[in-house]
């Protein structure tokens, strides 16, 4: 098995992987624009492959407070979903969710919390139908656990899995950002390790497709 | 020169006074610092992993697992002229992050933990001081002037009960 330590990606690879994101969160944003009845902007996604040792700091600030809303996705590609937002945005969203002012939220109870980890729900949902019409593959999310503290203490215990066969992991990264331009959160696609090959030959770019 | 280094996942760090030694941001990993008070020579591991049986691949990084770190810091820590009946062992981190995902099993922080009070038993050392468990994220500060550990969580608001 391939281990991403020795991973070298084409560029038809890094596309592929990148139009990926692009499906799936576009698909999400649109379900999320939906449910919160508001324009929902997301940037490209990006693709990155990163030492575990340095990867929370894709995050920006590690000690930043934030909540993360974790999912594992099993099935014929597993991995791992996580959302970050931080603090002050998740607050924003839940009471754009509930039809709260704008403000209003100032604790995350269990309520809050809840809202939070069904808005992971949505998206996931969304996001594995559209990867899963795109590549005919099977994928099924697990139920979301929530989480708030420091940014790089939840994405460094995410990462931990993958960090048992590789010094390095592949991260699909999108930004979402509401009309409050400060609403914005994080996307990460984590595929453990030997999915990336799965979804790779699924849409014919992957090292058991011959050209 | 007096210089803060910080230690990444699966990083390490050995160093003399003056300076301060960084991990930030623990989770489920487990920060380990050993210091020799009579050189204030200090080292500083950040493991994220129990077992490197768990590896797969040939060629292992030694400070990413509790079974092999501890070893290494040890022998790294003696070669740097560190006496292992001085050295002081103090030991953070091993939280569970998520609560409704490991329901049920042994967490991945209790068994970092575990792994890491195994390793030192074996190499016949002992903590003296620790905060491990927990449901937070942690930033450690290590000044290998003093040898004190110093520790970080958000604090961001209090629940009404």
């Amino acid at each position: 098995m391939k281990t991403l330590e020795t991973l070298e990606l084409t560029s038809a690879q890094l596309d592929a992987l990148t139009e990926i994101g692009n499906i799936g969160a576009g698909h999400a944003a649109t379900v999320l624009a939906q449910l919160l009845g508001e324009r929902i902007t997301i940037t490209v996604p990006k693709v990155s492959i990163v030492p575990i040792a340095r990867a929370h700091e894709i995050v920006g600030e590690i000690e930043a407070v934030v909540v993360g809303i974790y999912l594992r996705v099993y099935g014929d590609a597993p991995g791992s979903i996580l959302y970050l937002f931080p603090r002050q945005s998740a607050m924003e969203l839940v009471d754009i969710m509930v039809g709260r002012k704008v403000g209003t939220t100032s604790l995350l109870r269990e309520y809050e919390q809840s809202a939070l980890k069904e808005i992971g729900n949505i998206l996931t949902g969304a996001f594995l139908y559209a990867l899963a019409n795109f590549t005919g593959l099977a994928m099924l999310p697990s139920v979301p656990a929530y989480a708030m503290d420091m940014a790089g203490a939840i994405l460094g215990t995410v990462l931990l899995e993958m960090g048992t066969v590789s010094d390095y992991a592949l991260a699909i990264e999108t930004d979402f950002l509401t009309k409050h331009q400060e609403s914005r959160g994080h996307f990460f696609l984590l595929p453990d390790p030997g999915t990336l090959d799965v979804l790779l030959n699924a849409i014919g770019v992957g090292p058991g497709c011959s050209k | 020169m007096f210089e803060v280094i910080r230690v990444g996942m699966g990083e390490y760090a050995i160093g003399r006074a003056p300076g301060q030694f960084l991990s930030l941001g623990l989770g489920s990993c487990v920060c380990v610092t050993f210091y020799d008070p009579a050189l204030k020579l200090g080292g500083m591991v950040h493991i994220m992993l129990p077992d490197s049986g768990a590896a797969r691949g040939a060629e292992i990084n030694p400070t990413k697992f509790a079974d092999t770190a501890i070893p290494f810091m040890i022998s790294e820590m003696e070669k740097s002229g560190a006496s292992r009946e001085r050295l002081v062992v103090k030991m953070v981190g091993g939280a569970q992050m998520f609560s409704t995902l490991e329901k049920g099993h042994e967490t991945i922080g209790a068994r970092n933990v575990a792994a890491v009070e195994e390793a030192l038993r074996q190499a016949g050392l002992t903590v003296t001081a620790k905060s491990v468990g927990g449901t937070s994220g942690k930033s450690v500060c290590f000044d290998l002037e003093t040898g004190e550990i110093r520790i970080r969580t958000i604090q961001v608001e209090s629940m009404p009960l």
